[in-house]
């Protein structure tokens, strides 16, 4: 999609959101993108696909989010979608000790698999259940200090914190943009937006797409150039 | 129950004795299939389960697949997209793996917090409570997995680690026989049939006290161990056992019971897994053209092989990379994915599934999505590529316009909401309901169910009295071709023919000159309507 403003700059973004069985991170991304809290939400087969957009400092930002299942015959699907994130939002359940230490061997795997700047971000979710807390606030805060990574309680059933989040680490990948506009830090997946990572949009840099359909169907401006 | 006692009518022969069935051409018959067409049932003996287990995996499919697409000279810059290369970064844990990705992906992470091996007093005596509970006993049909070295996997009733016990006795007895150097096959106990399967390092019983015969238990139970292949794939399920002999599966199945459960009650109420069959959803054949050319046009990808459209446990269209067919008994395992994952209905979906009929050594991946809000029209789009979720999203996009420029997806929603069609549009009064399969297409038919059978318990025997006429028309020993049952409630014909199955229920006064040339008619309306009901051309990409 062109756009109108032609000024604006525009950066895509990936990010992913990894944690335990059920501590919640479905409930938290339906709760942001979608604005909405479901009880009867259901483990995530796979990984899901979101997408995000807003306006921030002067840049058009869309987030694209991958919401990973937690059940352990999927862990070994993670580094499909962690290798090529800018992003990654770590989430327990503030109620779980067990699920608080299973981020550490999450950010140990990052730690070792991943080469490129990420952005981690801690959650704390599930903080509207404040009587059977396991994970105290300082406890958390004091680890996302020594991993470099922001930190929030949030809670999707409440919503709260959680815009918060994710508008923080928005902010800190437009900075990691601004620090490296050109280091080619990770491509995006599909050919047809294999620019830097962070590519200018307001150009719409697309590579020829695959020779697929004869006749693409024009939807919306549909932009493949071929 | 389904008539027991009641005089049979059998007919070994065609034409002698009922002279006037005539068997010309089977509706629903196709040159062109667009699945596997296969004669499972018949072929399912422990025999043929025994070699089968003897040859090593082929881990042909996938890997062709890959290899040849890695072949051809292609704009594409990335690095040849076989699935070997991220699988050894998959195994991230301790272990370093040396195998292609396809095989394993799954590696049991290497830590020793797992379940131990506890047959400690207190879980004996919770046990009790399951396995001594009436409403446990009182269940019609159970299923136990359970590993080769007694370890509870999964129960369909009651929670597996409270049947530590019985599952215990389950291994014994499998044991026992096997250093007999013999293959423990059903044990017959009053009301109860008791059949064994037993494949790689798992042990799969079924108990039933309904219509089920022997042979359909364990067809079934073939199903259950798809199912486990279908989560795990067969390398990694040999692998984890190889290194571990008491390896607590469950870890690696949590969140898959559902898929069990879902599978299981699919078995009782849908004939199309008895029948290793598929129903289509009843469309125009123009208007299944135009979505079957909706995905070809917009899905063309190197890398898919097969691209389909599933509502309400129907198949809409299908189309399949040349040269490879999807088996019935897959598709339905794809049918149950869906069924089972409501998390699909919230976004877009990326998740592996491996296909036991079509490469049991790795994985698919599925891109899942619904095309319509009402979340009933869903689409899957399968790919040996691994990183092609985006292009893969991309076409779905294509291929969703297309299909409501064309009003394709309209005429789905309205073929949905019609239901199929009714019993009475057959025009045959006494022909209560019937199950068709065209044995060439591995396709079948069946009226919507309606009175008498609107109750889930005449539901219920009504598929009992289906269960037995496919039972007796299959006996190995006295292969049938016609059988004539009169029972108390109902009169019952089952006709098989090199082209086709048909099961018909019947008032129970009909006699047999009228039920014959109640099945020719019946025939004569399926091959009016066979465009409708059927898919008989195959589209290939
Ligand atoms: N009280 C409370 N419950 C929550 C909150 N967030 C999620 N839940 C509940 O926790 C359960 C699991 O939530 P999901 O969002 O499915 O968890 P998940 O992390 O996506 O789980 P997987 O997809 O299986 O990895 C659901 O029953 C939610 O309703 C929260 O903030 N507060
Ligand atoms: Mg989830």
């Amino acid at each position: 999609m062109t756009s109108p403003e032609e000024n604006m700059k525009s950066i895509e973004a990936k990010v992913v959101v990894l944690g335990s069985q059920g501590v919640g991170k479905t409930s938290v991304v339906i709760r942001y993108v979608g604005g909405m809290f479901s009880k009867a939400v259901s483990p995530t087969i796979g990984a899901s696909f979101f997408t995000y957009k807003m306006t921030l400092d002067g840049y058009r930002v869309k987030l694209q989010v991958w919401d990973t299942a937690g059940q352990e015959r999927f862990r070994s699907m993670a580094p499909m979608y962690y290798r090529k994130a800018n992003a990654a939002m770590l989430v327990y359940d503030i109620t779980s000790l067990e699920s608080f230490y299973d981020i550490k061997d999450w950010v140990k795997e990052l730690r070792k698999n991943v080469d490129t700047p990420i952005a981690m971000c801690l959650l704390g979710n599930k903080s509207d259940l404040d009587s059977g807390r396991k994970v105290s606030t300082a406890e958390a805060a004091e680890y996302a200090a020594s991993i470099e990574a922001l930190f929030f309680e949030t809670s999707a059933l409440k919503n709260l914190g959680i815009e918060d989040a994710f508008l923080q680490v928005s902010k800190q990948l437009l900075k990691m943009y601004e620090t490296y506009p050109n280091s080619g830090m990770g491509l995006l997946s599909s050919p047809q937006e294999s620019t830097d990572i962070f590519s200018h949009t307001t150009q719409n840099v697309k590579l020829p797409s695959r020779t697929d359909s004869e006749k693409p169907p024009s939807q919306g401006g549909s932009n493949c150039g071929c | 129950m389904a008539a027991h006692g009641e005089a049979d009518q059998l007919g070994t022969t065609s034409d002698s004795d009922q002279g006037e069935l005539n068997e010309t051409d089977a509706p629903g018959k196709s040159e062109d299939a667009i699945l596997f067409a296969s004669d499972d049932f018949d072929n399912l003996t422990y025999e043929g389960l025994a070699e089968e287990a003897q040859k090593p995996v082929q881990k042909g499919t996938i890997h062709a697949i890959v290899r040849q697409s890695s072949n051809d000279v292609d704009s594409r810059s990335n690095t040849p997209n076989n699935i070997d290369h991220d699988s050894s970064e998959v195994s991230a844990g301790e272990e370093s793996v040396e195998e292609t990705a396809e095989q394993a992906q799954i590696t049991p992470r290497a830590d020793n917090t797992e379940v131990p091996d506890t047959v400690d007093a207190s879980r004996i005596e919770i046990e009790e409570e399951d396995a001594y509970n009436p409403e446990w006993k009182n269940q019609k049909k159970h299923v136990f997995i359970l590993s080769a070295s007694g370890k509870p996997i999964y129960s369909r009733h009651g929670k597996e680690d409270k049947l530590v016990t019985i599952m215990g006795v389950m291994q014994a007895l499998v044991s026992f026989v096997q250093d007999a150097k013999d293959q423990l096959r059903s044990i017959v106990a009053g009301q109860h049939k008791f059949v064994f399967l037993v494949r790689d390092h798992l042990i799969l019983v079924g108990v039933t006290r309904g219509m089920d015969s022997t042979q359909q238990m364990l067809l079934q139970l073939m199903y259950v161990y798809n199912q486990v292949i279908s989560v795990l794939t067969h390398s990694s399920l040999n692998k984890i056992f190889k290194q571990r002999r008491n390896y607590d599966l469950r870890r690696l199945l949590t969140g898959a019971e559902k898929f069990f459960d879902n599978l299981l009650n699919l078995m009782d109420t849908e004939p199309g897994l008895l029948l290793t069959a598929v129903r289509c959803l009843p469309l125009d054949s123009s208007v299944r053209e135009i979505i079957a050319q909706s995905i070809v046009q917009n899905a063309k990808l190197k890398d898919l092989v097969f691209a389909l459209i599933i509502v309400k446990n129907q198949l809409v269209t299908l189309v399949r990379m040349k040269k490879y067919y999807l088996h019935p008994m897959d598709l339905h395992l794809i049918i149950n994915l869906v069924n089972a994952s409501e998390s699909f209905k919230d976004a877009e979906s990326w998740t592996p599934i491996c296909l036991p009929k079509f490469d049991a050594s790795g994985f698919v991946q599925a891109h899942v999505s619904y095309l319509d809000n009402d979340c009933e029209v869903c689409l899957l789009l399968l790919s040996v590529d691994r990183d092609s979720f985006f292009i893969l999203s991309e076409a779905k996009d294509k291929i969703k316009a297309r299909l409501i420029r064309y009003n394709a997806l309209q005429a789905i929603n309205a073929s949905i909401k019609r239901t199929s069609y009714s019993t009475q549009q057959c025009g045959i009064p006494d022909l209560r309901h019937f199950l068709y399969k065209a044995r060439s297409t591995a396709q079948y038919t069946s009226p919507e169910l309606e009175a008498p059978y609107t109750e889930p318990a005449e539901q219920e025997r009504l598929f009992g009295m289906y269960l037995y006429l496919h039972h007796r028309i299959h006996t190995s020993g006295r292969p049938l071709k016609i059988l004539f049952h009169v029972g108390e409630y109902e009169t019952l014909l089952g006709w098989v023919t090199q082209g086709f199955e048909l099961y018909a229920v019947f008032g129970p006064l009909i006699t047999k000159t009228s039920a014959i040339h109640a099945v020719n008619k019946l025939l004569r309306w399926i091959k009016r309507e066979e465009d409708r009901l059927f898919i008989l051309n195959s589209v290939t990409f």
